[in-house]
């Protein structure tokens, strides 16, 4: 409950950030909320030896119409992403999941670029992007790139990002009046899913997502192919877990989470939410 | 005159304080002159559950920064030190030569931070010779490695050492037209006070230790102290600052409170200890763990004739108070509510490689109502009866004399049919049953479940009295000392209430002391809802004394008959009847006794015995079947505690015990893996309950007063977490039954429901 010791450097812009990144390497971490970070580190299971704290950069906090897509900085706390009228209107399934992340209190630290670069497969935002189809914009010592999120979790609490790469924006689609359901099955109100599923559908097109499902987010490919080639909700649903690699701990056995996946996953597609 | 402040909705005194600047708990002392300049204690725990310590290496650990000392058993000479409930089992402070389990206290980092002591506590390397962990009560008796090889076995304690016999097996049941046996899990939880465990250490310069401790009870802490610290009990003072919860689990002393003089002079400055919450998770004590076997039986028509239970109570890692729980407080009330003529009840204590079982709030009650209520259901799902009806087929009837059940528990007073009715009419049963019946004919995914449970439990069974004292100063304010042990229950509330209700002084004018050895040398603390009905009848008896002997004081001041004076309470004055325009105030009684000792009476009042509170709760879950998912949507609990003082507090503390209790049914559960390893050991691992997973509490009014106490009080602070476990495990059950569910364990999760629902189908 109590961190190794660190140095603790604070940036004022992304640029700024990417230096210290790069002159203190593979030792650093950025600190946004710290409300993913900050508990591995106070249970020693994380020892950066050095904190780069990007929190106070103000400009990465927005949100944005941005015509096809909605742009959000990655500083964004997730509060704001839960109240944003343009998220509410415009891709109203990301402002449902990120209502769902901790409590109030980890909702006003947390950002969204935080828990997105964090990758982990048990956090509700990875999944709600990956299945809006969403692109991620890191900034690194040569500039930007866009990583489409199916290209971003690479393993367990591992992304696509380079060691001197910061994200600093999130795309997500205009959903466009697609219906939309968010699962979250959880013990308590403020626990990470023991599955989740965030989903949308539009006719025979649908995006499907799952939570703490095997190491990454996962992609329910087969799901959203069944649903293309006429499937019924309830068809497409048993194969939810076609894609999945779950494990199984504390709270739940491997069998457990493939049977909630499926019923979740009929429940965020059988969902009217618009 | 007004009406009597008792009875009233009062608020809490010490809330604003609490609320806003805070309270002064053990770690916030900064501006304790006897702490300048304290260092920071570390302890460094065992990391495996069961082994012989070959070695401890200290030295990386001592060259580190900030780092002062370090210090072993074997570098503080540590003797063993036998348990007070089986003496065979010893074990010294730090573990030297064996660890029984993870968390077990082996080294002790002093440095000048605390940040620095948990860095060298890394460093520390110590080498095991690593024995098969025991985690399991049942692997524990079987097996023929002992954690403490002295005691012969793992079985600590038994009933039958006392001289009880064994249960008869099924004989005992030859004549019952229905027989049905239940084997459940009584899970270990973890109390989980706000404020994890802490202390502080000083000698001082007249040679004394004073210890400030975070404690239920400060006057039972000088003895160990005292032994620990080889000194003479005079020469330990104890001081409790605010404390933030404790269930149970902090009644006692504990072996890094013990250390903490030693270390103290051993380095010759003071000393300030305070664990992490992962370290509470595994060092401060845990409750419940009891594996229950059952078996009851009767006639068809639902009366139960025959109850027989024996009780594995997992004592831990070391014989502590959970080992006598279930002799001294599961057995005898292992008959609940209802008049069984014919009970056996064997207990036997056993130690595994596990943190070591405390008291929790119910220590031992819950376990044996959790037992009856239980397999009063099984039964009535067997002959096919209603579960509010079985109930009432075999609740004691009302009595007003006290009686003994046929297991030996001797019950005051209790009219448990009333409650049972007032909580079924409130919570209107008969419309849950039938939107349940609704539900099942639709055959909704999200099914309804009823639970319904009629308990009595203990209270005051600690203690056969409690000191105190009142004093009233220069001003007209009164100073009350107590001998019990406020740590959230509103004590300054309450006693002010009764102090101000006997002397008309007003209750913002009343002070409370306690928890200082010095100025309370007497005290029982506060543990097993004792508090009101001892340490607040003293204080009601004590002050109204004071009272009396203020109308002499009074009449020799105003040269009248003292049986002419009269106490206007209203105005806090003292007059001749009839004649109020000449008065003093108890400003001028306290003044006019300054000289001869003050005005003030101190005094032990004893009770009559302890108390029986009793109730019925209904909780009501909606289990989703296609998930197992449980939601508790609404509860109903009736808890009989005598003359209430305060509906406020008497409330809150049934809000906070349904909480416990519902924690407990549906979500907590210390775990640990084969090895021992504990996996349950944070907040966030730990399913402790928290609002968002709790419906509004209705709260059905019963008042049966005692005889056993001037104020007709018994305790109400564990009796919401008696009542509603069992409801709601039943509920769980009851939402599923119809599947063919006759059982589940606690906590109910989501996988064990709908894991029982694939097994039935």
């Amino acid at each position: 409950m109590i961190p190794a010791p660190f140095d603790y450097k604070r940036a004022s812009s992304a640029a700024e950030a990417i230096s210290l990144v790069s002159e203190y390497g593979e030792d650093a971490k950025f600190l946004a909320g710290g409300h993913s970070l900050l508990p591995l580190m106070k249970l020693r299971l994380a020892q950066p030896a050095v904190l780069i704290d990007i929190a106070r950069i103000t400009d990465l906090s927005y949100i944005r119409d941005a015509g096809n897509h909605i742009a959000i900085g990655a500083m964004t706390r997730h509060m704001d992403v839960e109240k944003s009228p343009i998220v509410l209107q415009h891709a109203p399934l990301l402002a449902n999941a990120a209502s769902h992340v901790g409590d109030p209190q980890v909702r006003h630290r947390g950002t969204i670029g935080g828990s997105i670069a964090h990758a982990d497969s048990a956090s509700d935002l990875p999944a709600t992007t990956l299945a809006m189809g969403a692109t991620y914009v890191a900034q690194g010592p040569n500039g930007t790139r866009e990583i489409p999120a199916n290209e971003f979790y690479v393993g367990f609490l591992e992304s696509a990002l380079a060691p001197d790469e910061m994200l600093t924006e999130i795309r997500v689609p205009k959903m466009n009046g697609a219906t939309w359901g968010f699962q979250k099955f959880n013990r308590r109100a403020q626990d990470w899913a023991i599955v989740g599923v965030a989903a949308w559908k539009r006719g025979n097109e649908a995006g499907v997502a799952l939570v703490n499902m095997g190491s990454v987010p996962v992609l329910a490919t087969s799901v959203s192919q069944a649903i293309a080639n006429g499937a019924s909700i309830a068809e497409a649903a048993e194969l939810a877990a076609a894609e999945a690699e779950p494990q199984s701990d504390l709270n739940a056995s491997a069998e457990y989470r493939v049977h909630l996946s499926k019923v979740l996953v009929r429940r965020a597609l059988e969902s009217t939410n618009a | 005159m007004g009406g009597s402040i008792l009875g009233n909705r009062v608020l809490r005194k010490e809330d604003p304080k609490f609320l806003t600047t805070g309270g002064v708990y053990v770690d916030d002392l900064l501006d304790e002159p006897l702490l300048h300049n304290a260092v920071h204690v570390t302890y460094a725990r065992s990391s495996v559950a069961h082994g012989h310590i070959l070695s401890i290496d200290t030295s990386e650990a001592a060259a580190m920064p900030g780092v002062i000392a370090v210090f072993t058993g074997a570098d503080l000479g540590l003797q063993p030190v036998p348990s007070a409930f089986n003496p065979a089992a010893t074990r010294t402070l730090l573990a030297t030569d064996k660890v029984r389990y993870v968390g077990e206290p082996l080294a002790i980092i002093v440095s000048e931070t605390r940040e620095q002591g948990e860095d060298a506590s890394e460093a520390i390397i110590v080498d095991y010779d690593v024995l098969e962990a025991l985690v399991d009560v049942e692997k524990a008796m079987a097996s023929s490695l002992h954690l403490y090889e002295a005691c012969g076995s793992n079985v600590v304690f038994d009933t039958t050492a006392l001289g009880i016999p064994e249960n008869s097996g099924e004989a005992f049941f030859a004549g019952c037209e229905v027989v049905v046996t239940g084997r459940y899990i009584n899970q270990r939880v973890a109390p989980c006070p706000l404020e994890v465990r802490g202390a502080a250490a000083a000698w001082g310069p007249d040679g004394r230790l004073t210890q400030w401790l975070s404690t239920q009870h400060a006057q039972g802490a000088p003895a160990p102290i005292a032994a620990a610290n080889g000194v003479d009990v005079s020469q330990v003072r104890v001081k409790t600052p605010d404390v933030g919860g404790g269930f149970g689990a902090k009644i006692g002393t504990y072996p890094e409170d013990l250390l903490l003089g030693v270390v103290a002079k051993r380095v010759g400055r003071p000393v300030r200890w305070r664990e992490t919450r992962s370290e509470s998770m595994v060092g401060l004590g845990h409750g419940r763990a009891q594996l229950q076997f059952i078996t009851i039986g009767g006639s068809r028509n639902g009366k139960v004739s025959h109850y027989q239970m024996h009780a594995i109570q997992d004592s831990g890692a070391w014989v502590d108070m959970g080992t006598i729980l279930a002799p001294f407080m599961t057995r005898p009330m292992s008959s609940g509510v209802y008049a069984i003529p014919n009970i056996e009840c064997r207990t036997t204590s056993v130690v595994t490689n596990t943190t070591p079982t405390v008291a929790y709030r119910g220590a031992g009650r819950p376990e044996a109502t959790a037992a009856i209520e239980r397999a009063m259901d099984m039964f009535a799902a067997e002959i096919g009866m209603d579960a509010a009806e079985v109930r009432r087929v075999n609740l004691i009837p009302k009595f007003m004399e006290p009686h003994t059940t046929a297991i030996g528990g001797t019950y005051d007073v209790g009219d448990y049919e009333e409650s049972l009715n007032r909580t079924l009419e409130a919570s209107d049963y008969a419309g849950w049953r039938k939107k349940q019946a609704e539900r099942r004919a639709n055959n909704d995914p999200k099914q309804l479940g009823i639970g319904v449970s009629v308990y009595v439990e203990i209270t005051g069974g600690v203690g056969t009295g409690e000191s105190a004292k009142v004093e009233v100063l220069d001003d007209g304010s009164a100073r009350i000392y107590t001998g019990t042990s406020p740590h959230g229950q509103g004590h300054d509330t309450s006693w002010s209430m009764l102090a101000s209700e006997q002397t008309g002084i007003p209750m913002d004018k009343i002070e409370l002391v306690w928890g200082d050895t010095d100025l309370v040398p007497v005290g029982t603390g506060t543990m097993g809802s004792r508090s009101l009905q001892q340490g607040g009848n003293a204080v009601y008896s004590v002050a109204g004394t004071l009272a009396e002997k203020a109308k002499s004081v009074a009449a020799r001041l105003l040269e009248a008959n003292e049986a002419d004076i009269v106490l206007d309470k209203d105005k806090g004055i003292f007059h001749v009847a009839g004649t109020p325009a000449v008065s003093k105030t108890w400003a001028d009684l306290a003044l006019a006794e300054k000289s001869t000792g003050g005005l003030v009476h101190s005094d032990i009042i004893g009770v009559v015995g302890p108390t029986f509170p009793f109730g019925a709760h209904v909780g009501i879950v909606e289990v989703d079947t296609e998930t197992g998912k449980v939601t508790h949507i609404a509860h109903y609990a009736c808890d009989d505690a005598g003359t209430v003082l305060n509906p406020m507090l008497l409330e809150g503390q049934i809000h906070g015990g349904v909480a416990q209790g519902a924690a407990q049914a549906l979500l907590e559960e210390v775990r640990y893996d084969d090895d021992g390893n504990p996996i349950t050991s944070n907040l966030a691992d730990y399913a402790f309950i928290s609002a968002a997973e709790m419906p509004s509490v209705n709260v059905i009014h019963m008042e049966t007063p005692t005889p056993n106490n001037l104020i007709g009080a018994k305790g109400i602070g564990e009796s919401g977490t008696i009542g509603s476990t069992p409801a709601l495990q039943s509920a769980v059950i009851d939402a599923v039954s119809h599947l063919g569910v006759r059982h589940i364990d606690m906590p109910t999760t989501a996988e064990r429901v709908w894991s029982a629902i694939q097994q039935a189908r």
